[in-house]
């Protein structure tokens, strides 16, 4: 009914309450990046117009990326990211086919739980964690993270394949099950190539998750050529009362950039991910 | 099934377990614990900064949240009109949410700086105040400060979640109320809320869940300073347990988190329970 309203009135109730919404969400960003190409000159001015930049320079970014391990932490967190991922993936296909279809006793029972796991906090976990990290002397490696990333990626993933695998007809695996396939064969021809879109979505999800994953990232692991990015910028680019923040800002916008660009590509994948781990 | 009951149990029933009982004991990190029963919590229970720690992150659980929710129901509703570059703006707007919080924090931690805060800037220049804020070194600064950053990163998830569920409402209910007379606020009253509910409660249980669990944010812009004043249950844990050294307190505090954790999913739960069965849903 939207022709029933006014321009003028639209202006006022839409359109400018969304910028002034957009305005603010986006003017972190904005300023990590004007941040980043300033030269400290500028930064450390209050003169001029702060919201622009007079001589843009990229000094902050090679001092980033060669005085600093900010490489060795961008490796690490794809490495970590992109393991865990798949880890978790694997992981929960076979969790959520049992669940969904194999009919054990208590099957709806082990389904709420991971619900339950899912909403478990890793800042309630990341004490005890650290208590079995050092007993199976994990502390400090790459593998201390790639292990427990799936603590709350497999969960979430399990819960979305779940819903994904429900939305597929019985009565294909019926069929299946008469020509005489296998569970094993069921799941890898019939119901995974089916459920691609679920996949993606849950992919997608779990690695911006173990991307942005800081409070384990900044307990299991001590020197700087395992950190990852969140940890090492927040970590070893502080160096004390004297703050670079254009290199800062630099570390924060690479940081952010990946996920950025990787969500642009799989919005709807994301968004559906989103929206399906929510719902009930 | 099986590599994903192993991963669980091994790194998160065990844990959890194993946290609840650091908490009954005096474990430092390298050195397993004695029993000590309750002594943990009897301590923390005197304990100033425990006490201020709870005050901090239940008002800034209440505040960001109640904030976040009408924020986000406002923004949900607006994204839900007929506008131009409808699917870009969802996408854009999500953004704060995706991007690593730490990392946001730091933008955060800068736009706060008390020297060269691009918000006092601009309120100096427009002439509102004449002195630059100190964001950060004043208790409730701080608190408010931290308070806007955890909305800036919350609101996009809210907005979403439920413009989702805006979308499964059918418009021939919005037609209905229309052709009945109703006005904007009463379609809004009486057919968007009864209907949105559902997934209100949820994503608000998610989004209480995560404010109250905060850690990142915090560490990052404040350490838990000035004063302990912005302190939350999680940073505390963190400081006591891993700068600190003593496991067994910091688990304790974390374990006191426990049940605000399920007080919140029980109401949750139980309201939704409630709400099915006036509408007519089967007991279950």
């Amino acid at each position: 009914m939207n022709y029933l309203v006014s321009l003028p009135r639209r202006i006022v109730t839409v359109y400018v309450p969304l910028a002034g919404f957009l305005v603010v969400l986006l003017f972190p960003f904005y300023w990590m990046i004007v941040t980043t190409f300033k030269p400290n000159e500028e930064l450390l001015s209050r003169e001029g117009n702060p919201f622009w930049v007079k001589n843009p320079t990229l000094a902050h970014i090679k001092k980033l990326l060669f005085d600093t391990a900010y490489p060795d932490w961008l490796w690490n967190t794809v490495l970590v990211s992109v393991t865990a991922t798949f880890i978790s993936l694997f992981a929960s296909v076979l969790a959520a086919y049992a669940i969904e279809r194999l009919r054990f006793r208590s099957s709806r029972y082990v389904g709420m739980s991971i619900f339950l796991a899912y909403l478990v906090p890793p800042s309630i976990l990341f004490i005890p964690l650290a208590a079995v990290i050092y007993k199976l002397e994990l502390f400090d490696s790459r593998l201390a993270l790639i292990l427990t990333y799936p603590t709350f990626l497999i969960p979430f993933a399990t819960w979305l394949l779940m819903g994904y695998f429900k939305s597929i007809p019985i009565e294909l695996e019926e069929c299946a099950l008469i020509d005489g396939a296998s569970r094993l064969q069921i799941l890898v021809k019939i119901i995974l190539p089916l459920a691609v879109p679920g996949l993606i979505s849950a992919g997608i999800f779990a690695f911006t998750l173990s991307w942005n994953e800081f409070i384990y990232a900044l307990t299991f692991v001590s020197s700087s050529e395992v950190k990852t990015v969140p940890v090492g910028v927040v970590t070893e680019l502080v160096e004390g009362d004297v703050y670079h923040w254009g290199s800062l800002m630099a570390g924060a916008l690479f940081g952010s950039l990946p996920v950025a660009v990787l969500y642009s590509f799989f919005v709807e994948y994301y968004v559906s991910g989103l929206t399906g781990a929510v719902k009930e | 099934m099986l590599p994903a009951a192993a991963l669980l149990l091994l790194f998160l029933t065990y844990p959890l377990g194993l946290g609840t009982y650091l908490g009954f004991t005096d474990a430092k990190i390298g050195r397993a614990g004695q029993w000590v029963g309750l002594e943990n919590f009897e301590f923390l229970a005197g304990d100033a900064v425990t006490q201020l720690a709870l005050f901090n992150t239940l008002f800034y659980t209440l505040v960001a949240s109640v904030i976040k929710f009408v924020l986000g129901l406002w923004l949900a509703l607006l994204l839900n009109k007929h506008i131009p570059f409808k699917a870009a703006m969802r996408a854009v707007v999500l953004l704060p949410f995706i991007v690593p919080t730490a990392l946001s924090a730091i933008a955060f931690w800068w736009i706060y700086d008390s020297q060269f805060s691009i918000i006092s800037w601009t309120l100096v220049k427009l002439g509102i105040i004449h002195e630059y804020i100190d964001f950060l070194g004043q208790p409730w600064h701080a608190r408010f400060s931290v308070i806007a950053a955890n909305i800036w990163r919350g609101v996009p998830f809210v907005a979403i979640t439920l413009l989702a569920g805006l979308q499964t409402i059918s418009p021939s209910y919005y037609e209905a109320a229309s052709l009945d007379g109703a006005s904007p606020w009463q379609q809004f009253r009486y057919v968007t809320l009864p209907l949105l509910t559902p997934i209100i409660a949820v994503v608000m249980t998610f989004s209480v869940l995560m404010t109250f669990t905060d850690f990142q944010l915090i560490y990052v812009i404040t350490r838990g300073g000035p004063l302990n004043s912005t302190h939350l249950m999680a940073t505390l844990s963190f400081q006591r347990a891993i700068s600190g050294g003593s496991l067994g307190e910091g688990a304790a505090i974390a374990t006191a988190m426990v049940p605000f954790l399920l007080a919140v999913i029980l109401l949750s739960y139980f309201g939704l329970q409630r709400r099915a069965w006036q509408q007519g849903g089967a007991d279950k």
